[in-house]
């Protein structure tokens, strides 16, 4: 069963300073958050802080009732490309199917059921062609494309997707954006950090916006507002809906 | 073909040649997925580091796997706790704590020991192998392949993108001194065979070598396993024959399979990007 996400109180720093500072937040089942703010404003951090794969300061995530901690098999990741090797000797089918070594568990192979689901992520995100090809050898979009294939593959309940936008073709873009709209639909929560204002009101549904402390959390129409974009990119944005057009 | 028969005939010889190939099976294993996490310089570090492990033991009298094992471990933690409680970054940890162990480790073993030991110990000598160090080599190289291939799934995830990995709930610390573990076990194997300072290249060279040639880890890891124990045997080869240090020949021929696959590989190799200087321009086309 999906249940909300609820954030107490996070703060992290590095090396003695803050970078993200009592950040609270709670969004309900069928949500489609992006996270937004300026460079260096502590989204990608504060997503990893969620997911405890960063030491917090303070602050709890609670899934319904339980910490997050308890249900770390249904929470997808998608990491930044920067972070990945692309160079690593593995192909497409596969790497879609490391989605779902959560639920295989230790000890257990993968079986044919498995690998045949792997497929059919695969086709959902268009990119069945390139089963047998090195990940090195897609494009930005494609390899995006392929990661989200694999946390389709993971059948999680939370995902969490680190800047999936950026360097991608706009045919990509859209089929990710669809999917993951369609993830909200069936009731799942997706949490996006993004930092191009562009397409921010057709993209999400919910933003959290932040520059080290939270500045708002809630529906976009109640948080994407002149005041509140000026206070955390520090500087004036006056005429939003423009913005849309010609970012 | 006389070395085949000479290989039927004496006893010595297959030991070595028994100890020499899983040698190479075990460190073209392991060494892969060293490759794969950038910790070439972790297994040079660890294998140096056994060294004053293994001179506490002929101190104590005790068989030097426990020793080897001990100060391996004691390294890999060291260069952890470093790396992770000071601004220290990670290669130059490696560095102060391995130059360190290796040099207590010249010093114990020139004190416990003669030179010739130290020679044996730093280069190998695979011919001097004798049948316990056979068996404790059998018993590691079981024990390494075993581990791999019932976490395979883990090592691979874990070694391609260690923040899903971390996100679904594995637990990255424990596979990496796991791994740093089995390296320690692989190096104490091979002393006999390439020594101390080689065997960086048994863990190296014939992985890069599978790497070059092939797009899946499982491919590779048995591709290095294959050139690991192929170089094992024309060191062995060489030693017997031509007197020479095994440790140096197995370094040479696993660095001579390299250069093959680095000129000759069908998508890597030099030859075919000389002929074709605008592959790069049509792969993106192609996207």
């Amino acid at each position: 069963m999906i249940e909300p996400i609820i954030v107490k109180n996070i703060s992290v720093s590095y090396h003695g300073n803050q970078v993200v500072r009592d950040v609270s937040f709670t969004f309900p089942p069928a949500s489609l958050i992006g996270v937004l703010g300026p460079n260096g404003a502590g989204k990608s951090t504060l997503m990893k802080a969620m997911l405890g794969l960063i030491r917090k300061d303070s602050g709890t995530v609670h899934v319904g009732r339980q910490p997050l901690n308890e249900v770390r098999k249904e929470i997808a990741y998608v990491p930044q490309r920067s972070n990945i090797d692309w160079n690593f000797p593995i192909i497409v089918k596969d790497t879609v199917l490391l989605g779902t070594y959560p639920k295989v568990g230790v000890f257990h192979r993968p079986k044919k059921k498995d690998k045949e689901w792997a497929m059919e992520c695969l086709k959902r995100v268009g990119m069945e062609k390139y089963a047998n090809r090195q990940i090195g050898e897609l494009s930005g979009g494609q390899q995006q494309r392929v990661f989200l294939a694999r946390a389709l593959a993971q059948k999680a309940d939370y995902f969490f997707l680190d800047e999936p936008f950026v360097g991608i073709d706009v045919s990509s873009e859209e089929v990710i954006i669809d999917i993951l709209k369609s993830l909200k639909a069936e009731g799942k929560i997706v949490f996006v950090v993004h930092h191009d204002l562009s397409k921010v009101k057709t993209y999400f549904d919910e933003l959290v916006l932040m520059n080290k402390d939270l500045i708002d959390a809630g529906p976009v129409e109640q948080v994407f507002q002149p005041g509140k974009m000026t206070k955390a990119y520090q500087r004036n944005f006056s005429l939003l809906d423009d913005l849309e057009v010609t970012m | 073909m006389e070395f085949l028969q000479d290989l039927l005939e004496f006893e010595f010889l297959q030991k070595a040649f028994i100890t020499s190939v899983m040698v190479g099976i075990i460190c073209g294993v392991i060494g892969s997925f060293i490759v794969l996490r950038g910790m070439a310089l972790m297994g040079d570090a660890i294998s140096h580091a056994v060294l004053p492990g293994v001179a506490i033991s002929y101190m104590l009298g005790i068989n030097f796997f426990y020793g080897a094992v001990f100060t391996g471990v004691l390294t890999a933690l060291g260069i952890g706790v470093i790396s992770q409680n000071s601004r220290i970054k990670n290669d130059s940890s490696i560095g102060i704590v391995f130059s360190a162990f290796f040099a207590l480790g010249i010093i114990l073993i020139t004190k416990a020991r003669s030179a010739t030991d130290l020679t044996q110990i730093l280069f190998g000598n695979v011919l001097s192998v004798q049948p316990t160090d056979m068996w404790l080599t059998l018993i590691i190289g079981g024990l390494v392949i075993l581990v791999v291939v019932i976490f395979f799934k883990e090592l691979l995830i874990s070694s391609f993108d260690e923040t899903m990995a971390a996100a679904y709930g594995l637990n990255t610390r424990l596979i990496h001194y796991s791994i740093m573990f089995l390296l320690t076990l692989v190096t104490v194997a091979s002393l006999q065979t390439v020594g101390v300072i080689l065997v960086v290249s048994m863990l190296i060279t014939p992985a890069s070598t599978a790497y070059l040639l092939t797009n899946r880890l499982s491919l590779m890891v048995v591709l290095a396993a294959f050139f690991g124990a192929f170089s094992a045997v024309i060191g062995l080869y060489f030693s017997f024959r031509y007197n020479m240090p095994s440790g140096p020949v197995i370094a040479l021929a696993t660095t001579s399979l390299f250069l093959l696959a680095f000129i000759f590989s069908p998508k890597q190799g030099m030859l075919w990007k000389l002929f074709r200087p605008r592959n790069k321009k049509k792969n993106e086309i192609l996207v």
